[in-house]
């Protein structure tokens, strides 16, 4: 609370600075804007971001060290016995000092950890003090620092625009450094499953039961780390989404593109996308309570042999879900095919079908490409559907009537429930991630690559 | 207001062409009669009658907007691949009326080749550009005839010494002028009666619109050709016969050593002379 109040003082102030500097501006070519290198609101953004800006990155940096310096100032004045408890117990010792201090009372504290609290307490007190001492003189040099350097000669838009350039730069690079943060993090915790299963018998073993024992003399001790039925299950569930969405997407591409009407396009086209948007949960109870019964009834009348929960009802709805995904992008990509190479094609009397099929699919194809594959490391990425559609047993079958399992539905399923940490369980689920993460990265490569050899065509 | 009116007037205005736009009958290969075509409501074509020769060249000249393109998409049915437009009247290719109800305007665009303004290949090879059109007829029975009429095709268009050794490369690497030529060996794939040419070099430097233009008079030979160019010079050159439109009127129509040395209407003299515009 505190600290969003002096954030905002500081904003507040910038903004001052913003109408400051604008007025400044002028005045010193006595309203005659021209003679200013910049338009007088440059000089006001110049003030305010002198202003607001180094406060503001102060400010965020003495919050990010803050408690750290704090606690290792209370560790520091503990009695020597307690400093020299391992650092586990340490831990729990701050844990209690800081509930104490934010007034979470449990049982009866002894004393050396409410003066602890305390000190902590005040340590906060004179920190914030001296916080807004450092932000508010900062802000306030930045203002007067930059409203002296204002003459009409100053370059004040190029300055603005190359810190907001700097700004947007930082921005983007927020995405970058997350990526690479959780694909490091990830790569880390699989190095430490392989380092307890080894490699090999995760990407080639064919049984994948990850039961770990709990105490010695448990039935099933031995969990088995083997990855195979899972890509199966996720390859065969692909498959089937592949098989209704592509020929279905595709095929209303076609029609949106070369025979609707505009209208139509225009009212059909946004419906269509409504598909994505749908909520994967619902589509995920869609296949459970409607879909999956409906197959099993239907099989048991033709005397098939379908199970409850089968890569069939996933597959089949996933499909549905990811229709647009090909529909739209595919229909992209055929619009963008020139008008010219139609013209020549029906100029030559070629039917308008053998046109699109001879000419206008072959000039879209890199593109149709992309679309799909775009589609399919979403149809590898989904979790929702088949955690509720498919079941949760890792079997290795080529039968898509049966329960099969998938990468997303047992990383979900390792980490539901109590976990130890370290446990090769638990540790599973990246090394699943990893794989997973390394199949749609590839997709999306070669989907990218595809995508763009058919710009470099067109344009 | 009264001005305005009389723009207004000026604009809707039905000419009768100067100059004799019908021919002996033995000549004609195509003979248009009371051709009116809108875009909605713009009245693109106003009431054209005119004769085309056959084996001669028939240039349409004009300035931009005057619906030369747009009489010249008539002729194939191409403007049928337009939404908005609407034709009226007759056109007889060899007699037979295009517009009959029992023309298939597919079958009919198979007799009419067509090049266009901006060379537009297929993002194919040279080979795979001509074969498209004797393919989808089935003109070939076996590959070898197939190798054949690509080789001729190329040949005619004076193409085929430049790119005999590179018939597999994509048509879209060649250069602008060898574009359009194979564009013209891909219309002439399918032996056509008649090729419709929509300023073919319009995006061709000089020297390669020179050998377009004597490739024309190789053509002409042996097929009816109809060329729409805003080069007066071009016109001058490569025709035989000129038809001159003005906001969707058929001004005058003649020879073309006639109409260039002796335009008759005030319009044709403004245009021809450069005055116009
Ligand atoms: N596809 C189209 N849709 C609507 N109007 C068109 C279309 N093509 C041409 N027009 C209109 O028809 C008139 C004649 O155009 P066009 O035949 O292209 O002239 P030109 O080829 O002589 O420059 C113009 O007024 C133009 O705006
Ligand atoms: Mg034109």
């Amino acid at each position: 609370m505190k600290y969003s109040i002096l954030i905002f003082t500081v904003i507040i102030l910038s903004a001052v600075g913003f109408y400051a500097g604008r007025s400044r501006s002028s005045k010193t070519v006595n309203g005659e804007i021209r003679k200013l290198h910049s338009l007088p609101g440059y000089y006001g953004f110049y003030v305010a971001l002198w202003c607001g800006l180094p406060a503001l990155i102060v400010l965020g940096i003495w919050l990010a060290f803050q408690s750290s310096v704090v606690t290792s100032i209370v560790v520091s004045g503990l009695p020597p016995e307690i400093q020299s408890l391992s650092d586990e117990e340490m831990s729990l010792v701050i844990n209690d000092i800081v509930n104490l201090a934010h007034g979470i009372v449990v049982g009866r504290p002894d004393n050396v950890l409410l003066a602890a609290a305390e000190h902590y307490n005040r340590l906060l007190g004179t920190g914030f003090l001296a916080l807004v001492a450092v932000v508010m003189s900062i802000c306030i040099a930045g203002l007067g620092f930059s409203m002296r350097y204002i003459n009409p000669a100053m370059r004040a838009r190029i300055k603005v625009e190359q810190t907001v350039q700097v700004l947007m730069i930082l921005c983007s690079t927020v995405a970058i450094f997350t990526t690479i943060g959780i694909m490091l993090s990830v790569l880390f915790e699989s190095v430490r499953f392989f380092n307890q299963i080894p490699i090999t018998d995760f990407l080639f073993g064919v049984h994948w039961s990850p039961q770990i024992a709990i105490r010695e003399d448990q039935v099933g001790a031995s969990g088995s780390f083997g990855v195979i039925p899972l890509l199966t299950g996720t390859l065969m569930i692909s498959a089937i989404a592949m098989l209704v969405a592509v020929p279905i997407g595709l095929m209303s591409a076609i029609y949106m593109s070369e025979y609707a009407a505009e209208g139509f396009r225009t009212v059909v086209k946004p419906l269509l996308e409504v598909l994505a948007g749908i909520p994967t949960v619902v589509y995920g109870f869609f296949a459970a309570l409607i879909v999956a019964p409906f197959l099993r009834d239907l099989g048991s009348k033709i005397g098939l042999d379908v199970s409850s929960e089968s890569a069939l009802a996933a597959g089949l709805v996933m499909g549905i879900m990811i229709i647009p995904f090909v529909s739209s992008l595919s229909d992209d990509v055929i619009n963008a095919v020139p008008q010219s190479l139609r013209d020549a094609s029906l100029g030559i009397g070629a039917t308008q079908s053998e046109t699109i099929v001879h000419v206008v699919l072959p000039a879209a194809l890199p593109g149709i490409v992309g679309s799909i594959l775009l589609a399919v490391s979403r149809a590898i990425g989904e979790t929702m559907i088949v955690v509720m559609a498919a079941g949760l047993t890792a079997r290795l079958t080529a039968n898509p009537l049966e329960a099969v399992t998938t990468f997303t539905v047992q990383i979900v399923t390792l980490l539901i429930g109590d976990q130890e940490f370290d446990s090769p369980k638990t540790l599973a689920a990246f090394a699943l991630g990893l794989v997973l993460f390394i199949i749609t990265l590839c997709l999306n490569i070669i989907a990218l690559y595809a995508v763009r050899r058919y710009r470099e065509e067109y344009e | 207001m009264q001005l305005m009116d009389n723009l207004i007037m000026k604009r809707d205005e039905i000419i009768k062409p100067v100059g004799n736009p019908f021919l002996n009958e033995e000549r004609v290969k195509i003979s248009c009669r009371n051709v009116n075509v809108y875009y909605e409501e713009n009245h693109a074509i106003k009431n054209v009658s005119v004769d085309i020769a056959e084996k001669e060249v028939t240039a349409f000249i004009g300035p931009s907007g005057c619906g030369k393109s747009t009489f010249l998409r008539c002729i194939n049915r191409m403007n049928d691949t337009i939404r908005t437009c609407r034709i009226e009247g007759e056109i007889r290719l060899d007699g037979e009326n295009i517009y009959d109800k029992n023309v298939d305007p597919v079958l009919l665009r198979a007799r009419i080749g067509m090049v266009f303004q901006k060379p537009n290949p297929f993002p194919k090879s040279i080979y795979q550009n001509v074969a498209y059109g004797p393919r989808i007829h089935g003109l070939a029975r076996n590959k070898a005839e197939l190798d054949e009429i690509v080789i001729t095709s190329l040949e005619k268009a004076g193409l085929f010494k430049e790119v005999k050794d590179n018939l597999d490369h994509p048509g879209t690497s060649l250069s602008g002028g060898q574009q359009q030529r194979l564009c013209i060996a891909r219309a002439i794939s399918v032996q056509p009666e008649l090729i419709l040419m929509d300023e073919p070099c319009s995006a061709l430097d000089p020297i390669a619109t020179a050998k377009i233009e004597e490739l024309m008079d190789e053509l002409r030979q042996n097929y009816t050709i109809i060329i729409v160019t805003h080069s007066m010079q071009q016109a001058a050159r490569v025709s035989q016969r000129t038809a001159f439109f003005h906001l969707g009127n058929l001004i005058e129509v003649g020879d073309t050593n006639e109409i260039f040395v002796n335009p008759e209407h005030k319009l044709t003299q403004d245009y021809i002379t450069g005055r116009y515009g």
